[in-house]
């Protein structure tokens, strides 16, 4: 499903990111992605939906080789892999069901088939009930329920999640987390980078991955 | 459908960049449709011009029959000569007495014919071309029967060299227009680019094409382009219809050639747009 093979990251100014990472997730894991600030977490993710290539190394998602994926067909890709960001990342002014439709809108969804497919997404969070609210108007709860929803829009088999709680409250945080324990039953694999270390002690049968410096230094599972 | 909706909103948000851009596109235009009109009548006037067109060789006095045979012989083995008339001294004098009246004291007064016999070579309607008139005369004086050829050459040459001159011009100021149409094009496409930065970032996350991406501003550039073309026509055919009424009657270009020309508009508009998004895509 997901398999980094020797993978570094070399950043002009900065040096290396990421020192010769290796792992894979497969079908239907749950796995955390911990580390200090720095420590390259997001680098890792960002690899992962090839919003960046490595610098050594190969990258496999979904079948998709970081080698072999042109630019122009990243697009496959992104369908098969749903994206959550710290910052939600939806379009102000707009509704939460709004927001959820664009993605459907914009990956070329039969008209008639959107109304009832983001509704079923909607439900899914857990927001059936604040659908016409603007997304200015939730919680931020509520709008990273709204990013999930979003992701889930291509039926991706593999949700990546980078500091999905960061700007939440611990409520509101383990209702993501549960939200998420949910889809991985349901089996979809979720690879989510956090370095909130409450949380992720919280759970115990979860296997934890580690990053110091841009190196693996822990797999819990391995 | 969201490419056009799109659109629509991308000149709603910046409704002056639209008119500023479908301006110049326009100016560009307008200069090649008054060309258009231009070109059109001068091919006109010339084909009228072209119909009288014949090269006359003046024969020697002294020329032998055998000599005047071989020339006409010649001259009608050429394909482009669909006849030849042998004018004698006599009948010049008498079309010259017909045509020219006034001169009838100075004609009676003649002891002697001063006026030559002549070959009138008919060019078939095709060929009545600078080149080809220049062909047909250049091989006639090379009869020794021949003293000399005239084929008004000096202003078929300068009606194509008025034609040519007005082509150079639309050429550069064309050009120049074009030019800045495609930066102020360039600029529009850019600031919505920008503007829509938010929803480009999430079109890519959820995996929408490029192409999908790029359609609508794409399709603001041709629309803007077509609406310079059209704009370009109507000022066109003010100037077209300014100057029959006022000036001089000219007629208009086909309707063909205009659709043409707001052909090129969208074509161009969706050009520089597509340059634009080039280089403005990957920024965001
Ligand atoms: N585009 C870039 N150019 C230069 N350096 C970069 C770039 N992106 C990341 N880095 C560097 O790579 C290192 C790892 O960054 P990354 O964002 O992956 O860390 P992180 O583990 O996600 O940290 P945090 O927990 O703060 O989000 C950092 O030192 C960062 O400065
Ligand atoms: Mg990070």
């Amino acid at each position: 499903m997901i398999r980094l093979s020797h993978v570094s990251r070399d950043f002009p100014r900065r040096g290396r990111a990421l020192d010769d990472v290796t792992f894979s997730v497969e079908k239907g894991e749950f796995v955390f992605l911990t580390g200090h600030s720095g420590s390259g977490k997001s680098t890792t993710l960002r690899m992962l939906h090839m919003a960046d290539r490595p610098t050594e190394g190969e990258v496999r998602v979904a079948g998709f080789s970081s080698k072999l994926t042109s630019d122009r067909e990243i697009w496959k890709l992104r369908r098969r892999v749903g994206f959550v960001f710290q910052d939600f990342r939806l379009l102000p002014g707009r509704t939460a069901r709004e927001n959820v439709a664009f993605a459907l809108e914009v990956t070329g969804t039969p008209r008639r088939e959107i109304g009832p497919r983001t509704s079923r997404l909607l439900s899914q969070v857990g927001l059936s009930a604040r659908t016409g609210a603007l997304v200015e108007e939730l919680s931020g709860g509520e709008q990273q329920r709204v990013s999930v929803a979003r992701a889930l829009a291509n039926e991706p088999l593999v949700l990546l999640a980078d500091e999905p709680t960061g700007n939440l409250d611990e409520r509101s945080a383990r209702g993501i987390l549960e939200l998420f324990r949910d889809l991985n039953a349901s089996g979809m694999a979720v690879l989510m980078a956090t370095h909130d270390l409450d949380l992720v002690r919280s759970i115990s049968d979860v296997r934890t991955l580690e990053l110091s410096g841009g190196r693996l230094v822990f797999d819990s599972g391995a | 459908m969201h490419a056009i909706r799109e659109a629509i909103a991308g000149f709603r948000r910046a409704p002056l960049l639209t008119a500023l851009s479908a301006t110049m596109v326009g100016l560009a235009l307008f200069v090649v449709g008054l060309f258009g009109v231009a070109t059109y009548n001068l091919h006109e006037a010339l084909s009228r011009i072209e119909d009288r067109v014949e090269v006359v060789a003046y024969v020697r006095d002294n020329a032998l029959d055998e000599e005047l045979r071989i020339l006409e012989e010649d001259v009608m083995a050429m394909p482009e000569v669909v006849g030849v008339r042998y004018v004698s001294k006599d009948q010049a004098l008498e079309a010259a007495r017909r045509d020219l009246p006034e001169f009838e004291d100075l004609f009676a007064g003649l002891d002697t014919n001063p006026l030559p016999a002549s070959m009138e070579v008919e060019l078939a309607s095709g060929a009545r071309t600078p080149d080809v008139v220049a062909r047909v005369a250049e091989r006639m004086t090379l009869h020794p029967a021949v003293e000399d050829v005239r084929y008004g050459q000096e202003w078929v040459d300068r009606l194509f060299l008025l034609q040519n001159i007005g082509g150079i011009a639309t050429l550069i100021l064309g050009s120049a227009f074009a030019v800045v149409a495609a930066l102020i094009i360039g600029t529009a496409i850019r600031i919505a680019l920008f503007a829509r930065r938010e929803e480009i970032q999430v079109m890519r996350l959820v995996g929408a094409t490029n192409g999908f991406i790029r359609r609508p501003f794409l399709l603001e550039g041709a629309i803007t382009g077509a609406l310079g073309g059209t704009l370009a026509a109507a000022a066109t055919w003010g100037a077209w219809w300014g100057v029959s009424n006022a000036v001089f009657p000219l007629s208009w270009i086909p309707w063909s050639w205009v659709l043409a020309g707001i052909g090129a508009g969208a074509a161009f508009g969706l050009l520089a747009s597509a340059v634009s998004i080039r280089r403005h895509l990957q920024e965001i």
